[in-house]
């Protein structure tokens, strides 16, 4: 089991200046990687809740989580196989491209078409992370312009 | 009442109990000097250095087991004190460190001394603060002696701009203190404890391993309870010598890199090793895929993060020693020290073979000797404190420690110009003892300033120069690993060590055999003022043992 896994790790941290730093600081100086990370308030409370997605051993993961606890603004460290995810992509395509074969590959990953402009057409898919990957897989065929992932967003089942 | 918050500084470090507080005043800090300078209650040492200021704070908490306290200005002000900052942080040291910032309409301006401070101290802290309204002081101020001395102890660093400091609002320091995010635990959990115990029943040949947390969470008296109730053996890192006493008939000595032989043996002979407040640091265990191969591992640490970090333990146990420690004692009362005599024969065969030991050599003086008798002079009624280098190692391997916290020294991060800054912290925590730094002639050039600190404020610390004109620990790794190419460790040139001393208003000797060391410390010690020993010690002398770094514990280098 000594490999490297992906894992998703939710952090509950007081609103304060210099958390994500403290946090973002602490994965570069022990050389964890953040595959990626997503940060926003908690309505109505005075915390924040950071998803990170990182590559480790099961032993580092564990040291991860130790470490992050130990930062003094972190409330909840929550480590989990079994989260609902979620994932955003945000797609920009040529004009050119058939609207209607696009749009029916947004729909097929919880998605539609968005914004249609002179010069290109946005859509949005909000899938699990794996499914947003088969996603950016098939979306290729209409040459995308630019494709935006907003990284992954998880809560306990 | 309304005051400043450079007078709720002043305050809130009176609440704190804080007699003596280390620093160096700057254009940033200003306000903080000026209320310091209204008052009596605490005395402010001006070091000649940002980071003598720390260190003293260091070792001020090293020896009294409090809050260590410096204060310093912004930009370079700070920057001087960041190695203080991580050596504390390294070390699990309580201290507190008070930073003057420019004026929050300066912040994020490149102004005049700016830095991002607590960008820098984020790395090497246990928490900080940037404090953007007084009014946030107090409570900010208590939490930082909170966090710092609770849970696994370490610097804590707040930064306060120069606007904040002359801001007026009601102070009221908070009586009691809640962190609802920091929760450190003190009591281990009672399963843990009975695996533990089971453990050490079925084992044949356990070891204690005791690292500085033993001295830190002040637990050795349970520590010796615990070995004598049961007849383990233990082993002492760098950092917990004086936990067990050297004359504990169950000590067996230091280990890891220049630990005995029979220290490293049983280490890796043992099959179960009992960690109490140690962290498996590499220049412990050496290679750790060599490392204790048939033991297992119970690990007591307040600090999860240890656990499982380099060494995958059989029973993790997480909390304050004192706590586990007296849970573990009444349970134990079925182990019989009997039980591990053929173990402890061992030991003691392998301590017969190879003990520590060094040449003596007629008309040269070893090193090893002048620690000897420095022991032999001063036992107990002396605090050790070393810099870095080969006299640290001597002198953790061959002083006489008989309690926790007479030695201090940079273990963790290794600093040189740690010993004689925060030896002046020892003498002022302690002043009825007297205050050794056992030094290196390259360490302690590295804060030579402090001679004016100590002749200023009388704070005698006597500097043993072990003068073996290198950089000596570097020397030893060239010779031993670079084919003795001494690339830029001879120290050759020398200052005079006495005129050096005399220029300050300290004293100064120069000795070369043991009878006129006796005599200068004899005399040094007498005329109670600050002193520097330089001792013509032999120049080619080595460490040993040595594991080579990244060795196993096995492959010693014996002489
Ligand atoms: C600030 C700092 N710089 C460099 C080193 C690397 N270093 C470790 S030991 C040593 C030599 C110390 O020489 P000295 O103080 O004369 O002690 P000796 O080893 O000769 O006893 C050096 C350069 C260090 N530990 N700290
Ligand atoms: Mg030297």
């Amino acid at each position: 089991m000594n490999q490297n896994q992906r894992h998703v790790i939710s952090v509950i941290v007081k609103n304060e200046s210099n958390v994500l730093a403290r946090i973002s600081g602490l994965f570069a100086g022990r050389g964890y990687n953040i595959e990626s990370l997503t940060v926003a308030p908690i309505p109505g409370e005075e915390l924040s809740r950071l998803t990170i997605e990182t590559y480790g051993t099961n032993e580092i993961v564990e040291q991860i989580e130790k470490q992050l606890n130990k930062l003094i603004p972190v409330l909840k460290v929550i480590e989990r196989d079994d989260f609902i995810e979620k994932e955003m992509a945000i797609i920009k395509v040529p004009i050119e491209e058939n609207l209607s074969d696009f749009d029916a590959l947004c729909r097929a990953y919880n998605g539609k078409i968005v914004n249609v402009g002179t010069n290109a057409i946005i859509g949005m898919v909000a899938d699990d992370p794996k499914r947003v990957a088969f996603f950016i897989e098939a979306v290729k065929r209409f040459h995308p312009l630019e494709i935006i992932r907003s990284g992954v967003v998880a809560i306990e089942r | 009442m309304k005051i400043s918050g450079a007078k709720m500084v002043v305050e809130a470090l009176k609440k704190e109990g804080v007699k003596t507080i280390f620093g160096y005043p700057g254009g940033a800090i200003m306000n903080v000097y000026d209320e310091l300078y209204k008052q009596n209650d605490i005395q402010h040492v001006l070091t000649r250095h940002e980071q003598g200021a720390v260190h003293a704070a260091e070792g001020f908490a090293k020896i009294t087991g409090e809050v260590g306290v410096a204060l310093v200005t912004s930009g370079p002000g700070f920057t001087n004190a960041v190695t203080g900052l991580a050596n504390a942080y390294m070390d699990s040291t309580p201290i507190v460190v008070i930073s003057g910032q420019v004026p929050m309409s300066l912040i994020g301006t490149d102004a005049f001394q700016e830095i991002d401070a607590v960008g820098i101290s984020r790395a090497c802290t246990k928490h900080n603060y940037l404090v953007t309204d007084a009014k946030e002081l107090p409570r900010i101020i208590k939490e930082a002696f909170y966090i710092a001395r609770s849970g696994r102890p370490g610097p804590v660093h707040i930064d306060i701009p120069k606007d904040v400091t002359a801001q007026i609002e009601e102070f009221h320091y908070p009586e009691g203190i809640s962190i609802p995010t920091y929760n450190p635990v003190t009591k281990g959990e009672m399963e843990q404890i009975q695996k533990a115990i089971q453990l050490i029943k079925e084992s044949k040949r356990p070891l204690l391993y005791i690292g500085g947390g033993v001295i830190n969470s002040n637990s050795s008296n349970l520590v010796r309870e615990f070995a004598k109730k049961t007849g383990i053996p233990a082993v002492e890192t760098l950092m917990a010598r004086g936990a067990m006493g050297y004359d504990n008939p169950l000590l067996i000595s230091m280990v890891g890199m220049h630990g005995s032989y029979s220290a490293n043996i049983a280490m890796s002979e043992a099959d179960l090793i009992i960690s109490l407040g140690a962290r498996f640091d590499d220049r412990v265990t050496g290679k750790l895929s060599e490392f204790a191969k048939g033991a297992k591992v119970i690990h007591v640490d307040i600090d999860p993060s240890s656990i499982n970090k380099l060494v995958k333990v059989d029973v993790g146990i997480v909390g304050d020693l004192n706590f586990v420690l007296s849970d573990m004692l009444p349970l134990l009362d079925e182990v019989e020290p009997e039980r591990f005599q053929e173990w402890r024969e061992t030991i003691e065969k392998n301590e017969k073979l190879h003990p520590l030991k060094y040449e003596k050599v007629q008309g040269v003086l070893k090193p090893q000797e002048v620690i000897e008798k420095i022991g032999e002079m001063l036992g107990n009624d002396a605090n050790i404190t070393t810099d870095v280098g080969q006299h640290q190692m001597w002198a953790g391997q061959f002083y006489p420690f008989t309690r926790g916290r007479q030695f201090n020294t940079s273990g963790g991060l290794g600093t040189m110009g740690y010993g004689f800054p925060s030896a002046m912290g020892v003498k002022v925590g302690d002043p009825n003892r007297v205050s050794i730094n056992i030094s290196g002639d390259g360490s302690i050039l590295m804060n030579i300033q402090e001679l004016m600190t100590a002749v200023e404020y009388k704070i005698p610390v006597i500097n043993v120069i072990l003068n073996n004109n290198y950089l000596g620990m570097v020397r030893q790794w060239q010779t031993l690993f670079y084919d003795d190419r001494i690339s830029e460790t001879d120290l050759s040139a020398q200052p005079d060590f006495i005129k050096l001393a005399e220029s300050f208003g300290g004293i100064g000797y120069r000795v070369e055999t043991i009878e006129e060391f006796e005599k200068a410390l004899k005399d040094a010690i007498s005329k109670n003022v600050v002193a520097l020993i330089d001792v013509k010690v032999d120049r080619r002398e080595n460490v040993m043992p040595m594991v080579p770094a990244g060795g196993s514990l096995y492959n010693m280098i014996l002489n």
